[in-house]
């Protein structure tokens, strides 16, 4: 009879029980990790130049970003977007350094970058007009954004 | 009425109410690390104040042009693959004294009279043209950081047995006692020190 008993025997389902926290938890990773690109790209996606000796930037809220590329309706020149808007006249930047600089907390005001990602194509006159700008209200720490290159040793 | 049970949730489409949330998450999510060469850019002159007189061999000059082609000193053309080595003799030659007259004691230079007196007085130049490709002239600036770098490691090395990186990350490690944060963030400020980085990037020329 102990033949029949074992063949009833079921194989136990697997307890799924823990399966939402497992889900909920990599949920959250990503949650946490994901940043929302808070502007759109008016210009074409910049295609950053490579370099080896990079260093990270931390303190992403502290960064401000200057986009600098062609523009992709073909107007001529290099075009320049600062949040969602494309400028005319590079002089706008100085305005939006300072609005950045009343939205952060006045320890932080000497720990502001900018970073400026610029597509390889840029012309480097542009690059200084914007540096020029910087100067004039002294956001002197600046960043070339680039891609990392693997050391060639 | 008491015994009257309340109805469980059936909590079964969690997981896929979960997911849901966690595929869209996985979807947007880039994980992009912003990264590049930092600079500090200099301060508006003072109209009132004179610009300090740099003696011209203390000035490596390097110009870019339009085509990318790099020359040196106004007078030779040189490739993108010897910067780095023009430069670090340059800043390691060591052949004068700095403004407290002292002798560069650190530097394997050539101590060459008509280079630079001390790397403390060196100075990079790095002119370029207005319509210069951004992307050139990265790689002229990365090669002038990594000249840097490269100095600063062997210092590191010579003095501490560790490399520039390494010292700079234990100079900021919390793990590691006050006291020993302390000691490390003073070698990386004395290392840091004996190569300061001076690149102007000066405003681009017309050709």
């Amino acid at each position: 009879m102990a033949k029949f008993n074992k063949k009833k025997k079921d194989m136990p389902a697997v307890n799924t029980a823990s399966l939402p926290d497992i889900v909920f938890m990599l949920l959250f990773f990503f949650m946490v990790t994901t940043v929302m690109r808070s502007s759109d790209l008016k210009i074409e996606t910049p295609v950053l130049p490579e370099a080896t000796q990079v260093k990270k930037l931390e303190n992403k809220s502290l960064v401000s970003y200057i986009y600098v590329g062609k523009s992709k309706t073909g107007r001529k020149g290099d075009q320049i977007q600062l949040n969602d808007k494309l400028v005319t006249s590079v002089k706008d930047v100085q305005n939006y350094i300072l609005q950045k600089r009343a939205s952060v907390h006045q320890s932080d005001i000497n720990k502001l970058t900018t970073s400026i990602k610029a597509d390889v194509g840029t012309e480097v006159g542009t690059i200084f007009d914007i540096k020029q700008e910087l100067r004039e209200i002294n956001a002197l720490k600046i960043n070339y954004s680039t891609k990392r290159k693997s050391n060639k040793q | 009425m008491s015994r009257r049970q309340i109805p469980e949730i059936n909590a079964g489409s969690m997981a896929d109410i979960a997911f849901l949330l966690l595929i869209f998450f996985l979807v947007t999510t880039t994980m992009d690390v912003d990264a590049g060469i930092s600079r500090k850019l200099p301060e508006k002159p003072n109209p009132l104040e004179k610009p300090p007189i740099i003696k011209e061999k203390n000035i490596l000059v390097l110009t870019l042009d339009k085509s990318g082609t790099i020359l040196m000193e106004g007078d030779t053309y040189i490739d993108l693959k010897d910067v780095k080595p023009a430069a670090i003799k340059f800043l390691d030659n060591g052949g004068g004294k700095n403004a407290e007259k002292e002798d560069c004691t650190y530097c394997k230079g050539e101590k060459d009279p008509t280079s630079s007196d001390h790397p403390d007085k060196a100075v990079i130049s790095l002119e370029s043209a207005r319509n210069t490709n951004y992307g050139a002239y990265i790689r002229v600036q990365d090669e002038l950081v990594s000249a840097y770098n490269f100095l600063l490691d062997r210092s590191a090395n010579e003095l501490y047995g560790m490399s520039y990186a390494d010292l700079k990350e234990k100079s900021e490690d919390d793990q590691l006692s006050d006291r020993k944060k302390e000691s490390y963030k003073e070698k990386y400020k004395k290392v840091k020190g004996m190569y300061p980085m001076i690149i102007s990037e000066a405003e681009p020329t017309k050709f």
